[in-house]
């Protein structure tokens, strides 16, 4: 495992996760119009940006603060495979379903 | 590291470490994946759920609003301080393991004690949050259907049922009927009560809505005054299970705190253990991540 030496790389991410989360509060205050009006894939343009910035939080935390970007290979995909295969199967699946029963019960 | 393929007698006979991680490690890591597939697989119950009754959800801009000191409605404020609090001790955790890395005993020191005072921070935060919502906002009425709707202005903001009927919504045994609502807001024409459908009606035809409804007031396992029972629910369960995921991460924090006073990392000769609790910590910062988003946001 490659050693990062000094502390800057941990003040990098820390002002990448907290410009990336200003901006999520600022776009959940403000709410666009165009970006609410909007949709594709089933929801606005603005979940969607939710969703994308909330994965790039997530990944700098994994890959930077929990070092999982700097393990071998092995280590790296025994990790991450089963979350990015597993997840969003089971996600897709139960908003497809919860979709489809809407309002029945 | 030698290579395993390169002398498999030897390689045989133990020792290798494949994936050039401890075996504590390796076991933190397994145990944070299972507990990923725990977390998502309640936020995916969450969102089936939300989607079955996305008509009586609640819009979290209506429900989270309070700020400590502030008077009036700052939604997403509150939520974006306890963020910021997480991904704070999250960065203190990287610089104690960090110094650990150097065995620097004084530096892991001082930036273990800062993480836990950033844990107790965000734990005290979501007690005044789960408070809140205990209490309730701006008051709910339940009709015979049991749909949730609430008392709207003309702008089509919530508008108090404590302010409807002039009592202080802390006051001690506050008691609301629905009665004093429908007396209340036969005096307000410029009121009306806004459907799960989004229409407002008002006047008389809020009056016949009113009837055999009740008032709810503040958020429980069995009521909630924001809208769909299972909201509620979830939020008690998900942030609940969370915060003590959190609970649980300062408590260790504070157990491996002491073993570094005491030198015992120091006369291991390496601070590993920083390195596994830290694995921990930023997990649950990982996990505040996705609950903001998909509690608070979307």
């Amino acid at each position: 495992m490659s050693e990062q030496t000094g502390t800057w790389w941990i003040w990098r991410v820390f002002w990448i996760l907290l410009i990336v989360t200003a901006v999520e509060v600022i776009l959940g205050i403000i709410k666009p119009a165009v970006l609410i009006d909007n949709s594709f894939l089933g929801t606005t343009l603005l979940n969607l940006i939710f969703i994308v910035l909330t994965i790039i939080k997530a990944a700098y935390i994994v890959m930077e603060f929990m070092h999982l970007g700097h393990e071998v290979k092995g280590l790296k995909l025994s990790i991450l495979l089963p979350a990015v295969v597993l997840i969003p199967y089971l996600v897709f699946i139960l908003l497809t379903e919860g979709h489809y029963i809407f309002g029945t019960l | 590291m030698t290579d395993i393929t390169k002398n498999e007698k030897e390689a045989w006979s133990g020792g290798e470490k494949p994936f050039v991680a401890s075996y504590g490690k390796l076991m933190m890591w397994f145990f944070l994946v299972s507990d990923a597939l725990t977390f998502s697989g309640f936020l995916s119950a969450y969102g089936f759920m939300r989607f079955k009754y996305s008509h009586l959800w609640p819009v979290a801009e209506d429900v989270f609003t309070h700020f400590p000191f502030l008077k009036g409605d700052h939604p997403l404020l509150f939520v974006a301080l306890m963020t910021f609090i997480l991904i704070m001790s999250s960065v203190t955790m990287v610089l104690a393991v960090n110094a650990g890395n150097k065995n620097d005993k004084k530096g892991v020191t001082l930036w273990m004690l800062v993480t836990i005072i950033g844990g107790f921070a965000f734990l005290g935060s979501q007690a005044w949050e789960w408070g809140h919502f205990i209490h309730g906002d701006k008051g709910g009425i339940e009709l015979p259907n049991h749909e949730i709707v609430h008392v709207v202005d003309e702008d089509e903001h919530f508008y108090s049922i404590y302010d409807l009927v002039g009592v202080d919504s802390y006051a001690d045994d506050v008691n609301i009927t629905i009665d004093d609502v429908k007396e209340a807001l036969a005096q307000r024409p410029d009121l009306g009560i806004r459907l799960t459908d989004k229409s407002v009606v008002s006047d008389a035809a809020a009056q016949a809505y009113l009837n055999n409804a009740e008032v709810v007031l503040g958020a429980n396992l069995i009521r909630n005054e924001y809208g769909h029972q299972l909201f509620a629910n979830f939020f008690y369960f998900i942030t609940g299970f969370h915060g003590f995921h959190v609970f649980s991460g300062v408590v260790i924090l504070i157990v491996i705190f002491i073993n570094v006073i005491k030198g015992t990392y120091e006369r291991r000769g390496h601070y590993e253990m920083i390195e596994k609790v830290g694995l921990y910590w930023h997990f649950v910062d990982l996990v505040w991540v996705f609950v903001f988003t998909f509690f608070y946001l979307v």
